[in-house]
């Protein structure tokens, strides 16, 4: 009587929890390391029509982020400058640079720039700039180290448990407000400035969903 | 095994291999999946839009109109002049100027003044160096003689190759510019006698 099963069969269960075992755990590893705003939004660095370096104006110039950026202590939003912002120095500076083509043709005819959008929350998300540049937050907790791109990138996921996390302990990401747009700024060595800041403000960010979501 | 083994590899190494890793760089936009919520139907600001003729969401005002809140009146406040026909600058600062308009105006002067005036007034701010060629030296005695109300002018319409202001600056903190131009103007022509009895030597 010849066997119903061949031999190999007897190695079948191990098998089957072995190779179950790498698919499940690299299905695991794929889906939390790509379905994630970390991989899907973070180092988005679009081409803009305009090669506009941050690095330049704002690290080399000095220049405060709001000069430009004017409206980011009184509206939700923070805006992009219009051209004849640009123009106040670029009528003199650069006057005939065909980089700025775009520029000068948008302060002649008023026709935007297309700038491309690169930090992007969800339109379920009621995030306000001016608040939180106006309690201690810096430009440099949300969008990096903007003063040191040429080109912007995305820098950090702007996830839910990235707003959590400061949300759950504002301590460690506020700073005095006359360093908000400073992004260099470092608290000194073995202080957390920010527990003062959270008791003399009264910081109550929260993080019930109604604090972002409407 | 041995083929589920090599095929396992190869999958895995030809997905990071497309995909990447968290933090590369990319031109393309984020993907997004089910994204009606995430993308509504509504206006954002300064974003496009084609319900509009020129295709903006954020509509400049209409010519002739005021917006809500916003100053139109004829006042010294608003303009720097008398007002009421009377189109000559005011010779001081027309609101309170205080400790705090002070601090307020030291702060809105480094952030849209100083890059091209210099920290001092003395207009050898920084972008001096990168080809800007006229900067007005706010410590001249011509500029130190003109009324409050005529500097006002200057940073809400401009002046020779300098642009208006007035848009992006508020009335209140043009003001506050004034007084701290008019305090730089005197800490630089100040004597001896202008320091309190026990600092003189």
């Amino acid at each position: 009587m010849s066997d119903v099963f061949p031999k190999w069969t007897n190695k079948l269960p191990l098998m089957v929890i072995v190779g179950g075992a790498l698919v499940g755990g690299a299905m695991t590893m794929a889906v939390t390391h790509y379905v994630s705003p970390k991989y899907t939004r973070v180092g988005y660095q679009p081409i803009q029509p305009v090669s506009f370096s941050h690095a330049v104006h704002a690290d080399q110039l000095g220049m405060d982020c709001r000069y430009c950026h004017n409206g980011v202590e009184k509206s939700w939003y923070s805006n992009v400058p219009s051209a004849s912002t640009c123009m106040n120095c670029h009528n003199q500076v650069l006057k005939d640079d065909p980089r700025l083509a775009l520029v000068r043709e948008s302060y002649k005819t008023g026709k935007p720039i297309p700038w491309v959008q690169i930090h992007k929350l969800p339109d379920y998300v009621f995030f306000n700039h001016s608040v939180h540049v106006n309690r201690g937050v810096s430009c440099v907790e949300c969008h990096g180290p903007v003063n040191k791109m040429d080109e912007v990138k995305h820098a950090k996921s702007l996830g839910m448990p990235f707003c959590l996390e400061c949300h759950r302990d504002p301590e460690k990401r506020l700073r005095p407000l006359s360093e908000v747009y400073n992004l260099d700024w470092k608290a000194p060595e073995g202080t957390v400035p920010g527990e003062k800041f959270v008791h003399d403000w009264k910081v109550l960010p929260g993080d019930s969903c109604s604090v972002c979501h409407r | 095994m041995r083929y589920f083994l090599v095929i396992f590899i190869l999958t895995s190494l030809g997905v990071f291999l497309i995909a990447g890793k968290q933090g590369d760089v990319s031109r393309k936009p984020p993907i997004e999946i089910f994204d009606d919520m995430v993308r509504q139907v509504k206006f954002r600001p300064q974003q496009p839009n084609r319900f509009f003729e020129n295709e903006r969401t954020s509509q400049l005002k209409v010519e002739g109109t005021v917006a809500r809140g916003s100053a139109y009146e004829d006042s010294p406040v608003n303009t720097g002049k008398f007002g009421g026909g009377n189109t000559n600058f005011v010779s001081a600062i027309p609101i309170a100027v205080t400790g705090t308009l002070m601090t307020r105006g030291a702060e809105r002067y480094a952030i849209s003044c100083k890059v091209c005036h210099g920290a001092l007034g003395d207009g050898n701010g920084v972008t001096k160096k990168f080809g800007m060629g006229v900067v007005g030296n706010l410590l001249d005695p011509v500029i130190v003689k003109q009324p409050d109300g005529q500097i006002f002018n200057t940073i809400t319409h401009g002046r020779n190759l300098m642009n208006g202001y007035g848009a992006n600056i508020t009335i209140q903190d043009r003001w506050a510019i004034v007084a701290y131009v008019r305090a730089l103007q005197r800490a630089q022509f100040a004597t001896a006698a202008d320091l309190p009895a026990e600092l003189r030597k």
